[in-house]
This record gives structure tokens, sequence and C-alpha cells, in this order.
């Protein structure tokens, strides 16, 4: 085995002994050891998809013992590119928020802020990793602990409120989770995909039990849908990334709910297999929902007057978008809907860390009345808030639009013309309704204020505008050549079995 | 239509201007002002007609929610117990699910040399679960810490918590664990040691250890307790356990995959300093659970840990 392999081990260890090393450091040295952590990971998963790229992908035993009676982690194209693209985004929200994070946490709590970004960092590579759904759902638990624990540093009553919400929906999906592997493991006693795809192969093919096993799945499917916030568990949404700090809301809107999609995406395909999904009932469901979430998460988004909490409605729509695209079924679909959520991440993320931005030149309001004319005052967030406006209504040159664009073709591959015909419909009213609030609030940001000028903006610092660049070049890269995207993320799925 | 659109984005319909520019300073942080709508809104809801209308949607929607969650109550019991239904008896052998445990039972002692198959199970064959699980509590303990302990900007103002009922000063108390606090800390460092040899393990015998604690600072007061734990020992205390622990299990993840010889011996079946690594993951997992078991009573209790 080529030492290239041993990456995905050092990469989950480092991050939780580097977790641990937090407590006993002070501020400045916390955020170095998690900047220095994080362009470790970086480096070793663009290594790692280098390797699988070119030798196909490997699975990793965790200690002595092979498959099925030991740990066991797994490392494809796949997986790479969408670690890659999640620890991108990660180091670049906590750098672009830096600036509130010193303002809005406790002097005494910053080494414990970096000790839960490390912990989520290891919770991300090893759900993205696993190939074992009890590893899973541990370090699923500790990221959705961590997130928690990132989102009340702030410590503003609204935020504590907010918390506890999430907590309670959070618990019930990860509870609706844990039933459903334990539910998998009773009837086939494995946890490991492989020996579990293998055996659930066996025992779909008695009748009578085909109903446990559409239950276990659909168990699982409800508690990740919770905890990624779909069409009818999304109220927990708006509060959540629109009070806590800009760096905790763009890290949640676009690393930790997509993390739980993927989980999800890698249990479909590893354990139950495509072929018995198709003969369940969950990717019409999943249709449906993503359908709703499209249209209600855009219509929620309209009717708030707040910045920040139609930006975090608008993510509830977007999640809508991705579970659409997977319910439509087919690689193709698939294909599309992590394609989205790759551009969606790194949107959503730059979207979260410039509009605080914009507040700030607003003297601190977050009504868009307020917000009349703060493009003109801070000319640099004012450029990122459109571009990432164009990219979310799904203007072309931006990420938005070949996402969409990839939908709409897996629709079109499906040859079915119900389906294809309301998908058509879906994406055409929520893009009209995407443009209406996005693009008011641009062609707001850029009108003149009609009494004095406001202030002028601050000059920005490196560690603001560096990360906000590199997210847009990241954007209009998967934008303007999706084909590289797909055709690295179709040679990761065939690597998936 | 025009006009509402209009309005719509004039955000005329909103009153939260007035009240932002006469409660706030113009200077005021973005925490600040998010509190500021939040009074605002408040206020909203003290306007007598705002309550009446917010009380008839509150009935509607209370009644729906009850006949929704009745529903959805009874029909996830029917699916349940007719999931369960299908599912291989309790207590009798199930040939297509017990390939795995089946041979944790049959291989675990040659393979791991701990007597406690569980130990085993839970530190040898799945260590890299039960890694993960350790670190969920200390990810909880660091929760606990940034909501609840004071920090500078707390010490400022004037939240302080008042002990309200001392309990040192109990004659009963005091001596009751005097007595039982010793017994018990013993009981749960055998419980840790013998983790691997009987019932037991770092996870239940860190419980108690924690306990201990907990009714030695009930008991005694938190004077007792702080004189050995303060927050900067309990932190280095942490940091040595789960680093030792995240260390050693990935020297043994990196030394089991690359096929190398595991340096560590297993040692003889029975005897106290056998089992591998077991014994000392053990140990460092007690001290995680002891220490967060505390931590947690500690933050609870007073807002702090130690002195500060």
């Amino acid at each position: 085995m080529d030492f290239i392999c041993n990456l995905p081990l050092f990469m989950i260890i480092a991050s939780l002994f580097t977790a641990a090393l937090c407590l006993l450091l002070k501020r400045k040295a916390a955020y170095m050891v998690h900047s220095f952590l994080m362009v470790f990971l970086i480096v070793s998963d663009a290594l790692v998809l280098y390797y699988t790229f070119w030798n196909g992908h490997f699975t990793y035993k965790m200690g002595e013992f092979p498959a099925p009676w030991g740990n066991e982690i797994r490392a494809g194209v796949l997986e790479c590119l969408v670690l890659l693209v999640f620890l991108i985004v990660m180091l670049c929200s906590v750098a672009g928020g830096y600036r509130y994070l010193i303002w809005e946490i406790d002097e005494s709590k910053h080494n414990l802020y970096c000790a839960l970004l490390n912990l989520s960092a290891a919770a991300v590579c090893a759900l993205v990793f696993t190939n074992d759904i009890f590893t899973g759902y541990v370090f699923l638990e500790i990221l959705t602990l961590a997130s928690c624990g990132l989102m009340i540093a702030t410590e503003i009553g609204r935020i504590v409120l907010a918390g506890v919400r999430y907590m309670i929906m959070n618990l019930l999906g990860s509870s609706l989770f844990l039933l459903g592997v334990v539910l998998l493991y009773g009837i086939t006693g494995h946890l490991l995909m492989v020996p579990l795809h293998d055996a659930l192969a066996v025992i779909s093919g008695d009748p009578s039990m085909m109903l446990t096993v559409t239950f276990a799945i659909g168990v699982l499917t409800i508690g990740l849908a919770i905890k990624s916030g779909l069409f009818p568990f999304y109220f927990w949404m708006p509060d959540t990334y629109g009070w806590s700090t800009p760096t905790t809301a763009s890290f949640m809107s676009s690393v930790v709910s997509k993390a739980y999609i993927f989980l999800l995406i890698k249990v479909y395909w590893r354990v139950v297999g495509i072929e018995l999904m198709d003969r369940m009932p969950i990717h019409l469901i999943m249709l449906t929902l993503g359908i709703a979430g499209v249209i209600l998460g855009s219509v929620s988004a309209i009717r708030t007057n707040d910045v920040n909490r139609m930006v975090a409605y608008s993510s509830a729509a977007q999640i809508g978008y991705i579970f659409m695209s997977m319910g439509i079924g087919g690689r193709a679909g698939y294909i599309a809907a992590i394609f989205h959520l790759l551009g969606h991440s790194v949107t959503k993320s730059l979207l979260f860390l410039v509009t605080p931005r914009l507040e700030e030149v607003s003297s601190n309001s977050m009504v868009f009345k307020d917000l009349q004319g703060s493009g003109l005052r801070d000319r640099a967030s004012g450029l990122f808030f459109t571009i990432c406006s164009l990219s979310m209504v799904g203007v072309p040159v931006f990420a938005g639009f070949s996402s969409k664009f990839l939908i709409l073709l897996a629709g079109w591959e499906r040859e079915s013309n119900a389906v294809f015909s309301v998908i058509i419909i879906a994406l055409a009213v929520s893009t009209a309704l995407n443009a209406l609030y996005f693009l008011r609030t641009v062609i707001r940001i850029y009108s003149h204020p009609e009494g004095e000028e406001g202030e002028s903006a601050p000059r920005h610092k490196p560690e603001y505008l560096i990360p906000a660049w590199v997210l847009v070049a990241v954007n209009i890269f998967l934008g303007l050549f999706p084909a590289i995207a797909t055709s690295l993320l179709d040679s990761g799925f065939s690597m998936l079995f | 239509m025009r006009d509402r659109l209009r309005a719509w984005y004039n955000e005329e319909l909103s009153g939260m201007e007035e009240f932002l520019n006469t409660e706030e300073r113009p200077d005021a942080t973005r925490v600040e002002r998010k509190s500021a709508v939040r009074r605002w809104q408040e206020q909203l809801l003290a306007n007598p007609e705002m309550q009446r209308e917010i009380q008839i949607r509150q009935k509607r929607y209370h009644t729906l929610y009850r006949v929704v969650a009745v529903f959805s109550c009874i029909l996830f019991i029917a699916v349940m117990l007719y999931v369960i239904a299908h599912f291989p008896r309790f207590g009798f052998e199930n040939p297509r699910a017990d390939v795995v445990a089946r041979r944790y039972l049959d291989e675990g002692l040659k393979e791991t040399g701990a007597v406690n198959i569980v130990a085993a199970m839970i530190l040898d064959y799945r260590a890299f679960d039960t890694l993960g699980e350790s670190f969920v509590l200390f990810t909880a303990l660091v929760c606990a810490t940034i909501l609840l302990r004071m920090g500078t900007r707390d010490k400022e103002g004037t939240m302080c918590p008042v002990n309200t009922f001392n309990t040192s000063l109990d004659n009963i108390l005091n001596g009751v664990g005097f007595f039982l606090i010793p017994c018990i800390l013993v009981f749960g460092v055998y419980i840790v040691l013998n983790g691997h040899l009987s019932p037991g393990g770092g996870f239940s015998g860190g419980t108690i250890l924690g306990s201990a604690l907990i009714i030695l600072s009930a008991a005694c007061g938190f004077k007792t307790t702080d004189r050995i734990f303060t927050y900067k020992r309990l932190n280095i205390l942490s940091f040595a356990a789960l680093g030792f622990y995240s260390l050693s299990k990935g020297f043994v993840f990196f030394v089991g995959a690359n096929g190398m010889h595991n340096p560590i011996p297993k040692g003889i079946p029975g005897a106290i300093l056998s089992g591998g690594l077991i014994l000392p993951l053990n140990i460092a997992v007690g001290l995680v659970v002891a220490c967060t078991m505390y931590g947690f009573y500690s933050l609870f209790e007073r807002g702090r840990i130690g002195h500060a």
C-alpha cells in the first residue's frame, strides 16, 4: 500500500488531536493551529484526490481487523472532491469572518471556538470518508454538537433560543437516523457498507421483508432530511443562520447541512444500491418535498424584511433543489445534486460573509431600506454580493446556471414526461422567485441613498478579500467548465461500487 | 399590484425604523442592533389587537398541531409494530445475522487478549467508533463551557450566581460523605482498571468517579474540590487523556492497516496487565468522563470550574 493511503487517517487523527490541544492555547495560538490544520487537511486531501484519480479508490482498515469485523474508511474521487470544496469553504469562512469573531466572541472563549472548529473538521472528514454507517452516526453526533456550540458562542439571548430549537430538531434527526441504522443491523447483522449491501440484496428478495427495509431506509432519510433542512423541517433555519456570527452561519449553511446530504447519498449508493432504491417510493417523496421546499423557501425569503433571514431562507430553497435533483434518480440526477451542492456551498458561504459587511456600512441595520447605497460605500462587498446573487438566480457564467441546467438534463434523461414537465415548471417558478428577491437587494444596494451619504467602508484586509476571491473563482470555474467537475463526479460515482 | 410591489420594495409596512432610531445609539454594534430588533418585536406583540390575533392563530395552530401529532404517532407506532414483528426473535440464533457477533465471541479472547468481550469489541474491533464517541463527550463539555462559563464580559456586569442553599454546613452530609466518598472512588478505580476483565470500563467507571467528585463538592462545599480541580488543571487532564487516546489509536490503526507487527504485547488473558492497549485506553476514557461529569455539575451550579 502506498504511503498516500494513510493520509485520510492522519487527517482525522490530526484534527481530533488539535481539538484537544486548543484547550491549552490562547486566542492567537489557537487560530494559528486551526489554520495550519486546515492547510494540512486541504493539501493532503488534494494529494489523495490526485492519487485516487490515477489509481482508483482504496479502502483502509482502521486497525488490524478486516472488513466485516473492524472499522474501515474509504476514499475515492467523489469523496475527495466534495471534501476538498468543503475544506476550502471552511477555511475561507473562518478567515473571512475573523473580524466579527473577534468582536462577538468572549475573549476567554476563542480557544474553545477553535476546538469546536477542529472537531467539526474531523467530523466532516470522517463523515465523507466513512465506510461504516455506525461511524457515520458517531461523527454525525460530533458535527451536530459542535455546530450547536459554534452557534451559541456569541451568547446573545435569541441565539441561545435558536440553539435550543436547532438542538431539538437535530437530535430528533439523529435519533431517527440511529433507528434506521439499528433496524438495518437487526435484520442483517452488519454495519459496514459493503457486507450490509450484500446482505440487503439477499433479504430484499423476500417480499415480506420489503416493508422493513423500506421503513429503515425511510426513517434514515427523514432523519438526515431534518438535519439538513428539507421543506417541512426548515423552520429552525432562519434564526440559526440569521443570528449567529458570520463564520458560523456560512460554515453551517454550506458545510454542515451538505455533509449530511453527502452521507445520505453515500448510504443510498453504497448500502441500498440504486436498483433497490428504484423499488421503493423514496425518490418520489424526495422529489415532492424538494419541489415544495424550492417554492416555499423562496416565498418565505420574499416575505421577510431582514437581509440575513432572507439569505437563510434561500438556503432552504437551495436544499430543496438538491433533494429534488436526487429525487429525479439515476446517476445523472445524483451528479446534478452533488454539483448543485458544491456550487451552492461556495456561493452561500460567501453571501453570509458579505451581508454583515454591507450592514456594517449601513449603521449595522439589516433592514432593506437602510442598505440603500451600501454597495456604493463598500465596493468590494457589493461586487461579491452581486456575483453571488447572480449565481443564486442562475445567470450563465456562474455555478448556479450550470447546476440548474444539469438538473434539467437529468430530468430529460428520465424519459418520463410527467417528471420532466414538473421539473421544468418548478425550475422556472423558483428562478423567477429567486430573481425577485435577490435582484431587489442588488438594485437596493446600488441605488443612491436619498439623504446624506453614509459612512464609507473601512479598508478591507487581505484576510477577507483573498478568501472571497477564492470562493468567487471556484464559483466561476464551476460555472464556466462544468464538464470538468461532472466528469470527475461521474468517475467518482462509477467507483462507488 | 404596482403599488403593492412598490410598498414591498420600500418596506413601508415596517415600524421598526423609528423604534430603532429612538432606542439605539447610531454606533450600536451588530449584536446590540439585533437585540433591539427583538425588543421591537416584543413591543409589537404587547399591542392588544396584535395579541388577540395571535391568540386566535395560536388556537388554530394548537388544534392542528394536536391532530397531526396524534395521527403521526399512531401511524409511527403501527408501522414500528409491524416491522418488529418481522424481526428475528429475541434470544434465538439468527444464522443470517450472526456472522459478526459469532466471530467476536469465538475469536475475541485470542485476538485481543481481553476477557471482557464488550471491551474487546468497543476498544479493539470497532475502536474508531469509540474514539469518536469519547470525542462526543469532549464536544459536549466544550459546548457547556462556552455557554455556561462566565467570561470576561460577564465579570464586568452584575451576573453573579447566588448560593441559596449551602449544603457544606450540614453535619449528616459531611459525615456520610467522609466515609462514603473514599469507597466510591476506590470502586470507580476498580471498574476502570478491570474494564478488560469484567463488566465495566472507562465509560461506566468514569461516571462513578465523576459522581464521587460531585458528592464531595455537594457535601463538603466547592472549597474542597477547588483545591484539586482548577479550570487549567481540568483542561490539562482532558488534553492529556484525549491526546494520548487519539495518538495511540492512530498509531494502532496505522500499524494495523499497513500490515506491520503490532509492538504492544497482548499479555496473559486474565492478568491485570493484559489486553494490549485496552487498559490504558480505559484509563484515558475514565479520566475524560470523570472530568466531564464534574465539569458539567460545576458549570451548571455556579458558572465556573475552580476559582475562575
